[in-house]
């Protein structure tokens, strides 16, 4: 007789002592944290600063970056908010590539190497790894974030089938974090470009069967620096801390306004 | 009592700013927006010249080097003896338009995305126009001005240079 059966949770990597107390017994570890920083009040071009720790088994580069923050050099600036990959501040560009520093396990990196950390590309830096985020969210205000729609408000929540609903669920996931829009190589030339998270972020309302106001938005990307930038790289893809299929999406916008004016 | 009439605060709207107005410094506003579709065209005429060029160019290759003698065969009187058939003509010109539009259009995507200064990137367009104005222009004219029959100054075929069909005329 068949029956369902639950897949057994793969064993922890982290090798947990099988006696001792608490946090004492997690194994721990050296790595060296490479930081690229840079301050204009203190020097004109950037730098990099080392720094070798002793980390745990369940620690992330976000504890690192505390740890130095706390402990070595407090002068070490860097975003962070809520720690748990939901408000989207610490994106950075880990070991070359743009994760979450809260989303990655530094026993998930080769911690035999040092692990290189800097700010995201193609926004200006202001202190280390804070960059302006103004340029992202001027091109995210332009695709007009929120729900317009022209019929009168119903005195309950505007209904929609689950199917109307999955149609954008994927790109309802975005935190803003700039990961996918900071890792594209034509949104690093000269920044003019929408860049892909204002794409998800419009895909999100265009796809929307409660929002009467797709069209306005088809007819902002379809800019010369909107969807046809996209030479379909996939790094956004492959940044997003969300699993968003940020390509994919865009490709969906782009068919759209192609079907449109047919 | 009479009440003073203030002007600016008649209609309201007048005396606020639209929101987010000159809050947003200058330099982070895009350079200047295009209202047309033209770079939908640009996306849409890519994809469709390439699939029409893996056509194309997969049987220009073919007849030229695979059927008959191969490539043995390609010499001046092979061209001349394809131009003097329409198809061809036809063939070849569509070739040379699609693929130097293709290829065009190509290399300003990639200034567009490699330039950085907007003077680098009019400077390398400009280049880029006028050869591919000049390839476009001088093939289509060789294609439709083409003398297969070389003679020499007394009115005689060229020996060994002008193909066989040349002699029956
Ligand atoms: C044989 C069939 C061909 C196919 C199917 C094809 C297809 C394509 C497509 C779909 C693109 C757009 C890529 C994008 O938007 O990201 C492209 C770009 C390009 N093509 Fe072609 N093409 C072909 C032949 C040619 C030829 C003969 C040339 C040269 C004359 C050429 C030169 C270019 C260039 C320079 C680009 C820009 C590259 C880029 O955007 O990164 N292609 N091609
Ligand atoms: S699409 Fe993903 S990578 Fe891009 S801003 Fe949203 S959450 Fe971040
Ligand atoms: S600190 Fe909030 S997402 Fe990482």
């Amino acid at each position: 007789m068949s029956t369902a059966t639950v897949e057994n949770e793969p064993a922890s990597t982290v090798d947990l002592g099988e006696s001792g107390d608490g946090a004492g017994a997690i194994e721990s570890f050296e790595v060296t944290l490479k930081v690229r920083r840079y301050d204009p009040e203190r020097a004109e071009d950037a730098w990099w600063d080392e720094w070798t720790l002793t980390m745990y088994g369940t620690d992330r580069v976000l504890d690192a970056l505390h740890k130095v923050k706390w402990e070595i050099d407090g002068s070490l600036t860097f975003r962070r908010s809520c720690a748990h990959g939901i408000c989207g501040s610490d994106a950075m560009r880990i070991n070359g590539r743009n994760r979450l520093a809260c989303k990655t396990l530094l026993k998930d990196l080769d911690t035999s190497k040092p692990i290189t950390v800097e700010a995201i590309k193609g926004l200006p830096i202001e202190k280390d790894l804070i960059v302006d985020m103004e340029p992202f969210f001027q091109s995210y205000r332009e695709i007009m974030p929120f729900l317009i729609n022209n019929s009168p408000a119903p005195t309950a929540e505007r209904l929609q089938s689950p199917e109307d609903r999955e149609r954008f669920d994927d790109t309802t996931k975005c935190i803003l974090c700039a990961a996918c829009t900071s890792s594209c190589p034509v949104f690093w030339t000269d920044g003019q470009y929408f860049g892909p998270a204002a794409i998800v972020n419009a895909h999100r309302f265009i796809f929307d069967s409660r929002d009467d106001a797709g069209d306005m938005r088809l007819e902002v990307l379809n800019d010369k620096e909107g969807v046809w930038r996209c030479r379909t790289t996939f790094n956004c893809t492959d940044a997003c801390p969300r699993g968003i299929e940020v390509t994919k999406a865009i490709q969906e916008v782009k068919t759209a306004i192609i079907t449109r004016s047919l | 009592m009479a009440t003073q009439a203030n002007p600016e605060a008649v209609l309201p709207a007048q005396g606020i700013e639209a929101p987010r107005s000159g809050r947003i410094d200058p330099k982070y506003l895009r350079s200047r927006t295009s209202r047309s579709n033209f770079e939908m065209m640009a996306w849409v005429f890519m994809r469709v010249s390439g699939a029409a060029l893996v056509v194309l160019i997969f049987v220009h290759l073919w007849v030229n080097l695979m059927v008959g003698d191969g490539i043995h065969q390609i010499d001046f009187s092979f061209v001349a003896g394809k131009w003097a058939n329409p198809v061809w003509q036809f063939w070849d010109l569509t070739m040379l338009w699609l693929a130097m539009l293709h290829g065009t259009n190509g290399m300003r995507t990639i200034i567009n995305d490699y330039a950085e200064k907007d003077s680098t990137r009019a400077w390398l367009k400009a280049i880029l126009y006028l050869s591919a104005a000049v390839i476009i222009i001088l093939g289509t004219m060789v294609i439709f001005t083409f003398e297969p029959c070389l003679t020499d100054e007394a009115g005689n075929l060229l020996e060994g240079v002008a193909p066989e069909f040349c002699h029956g005329v």
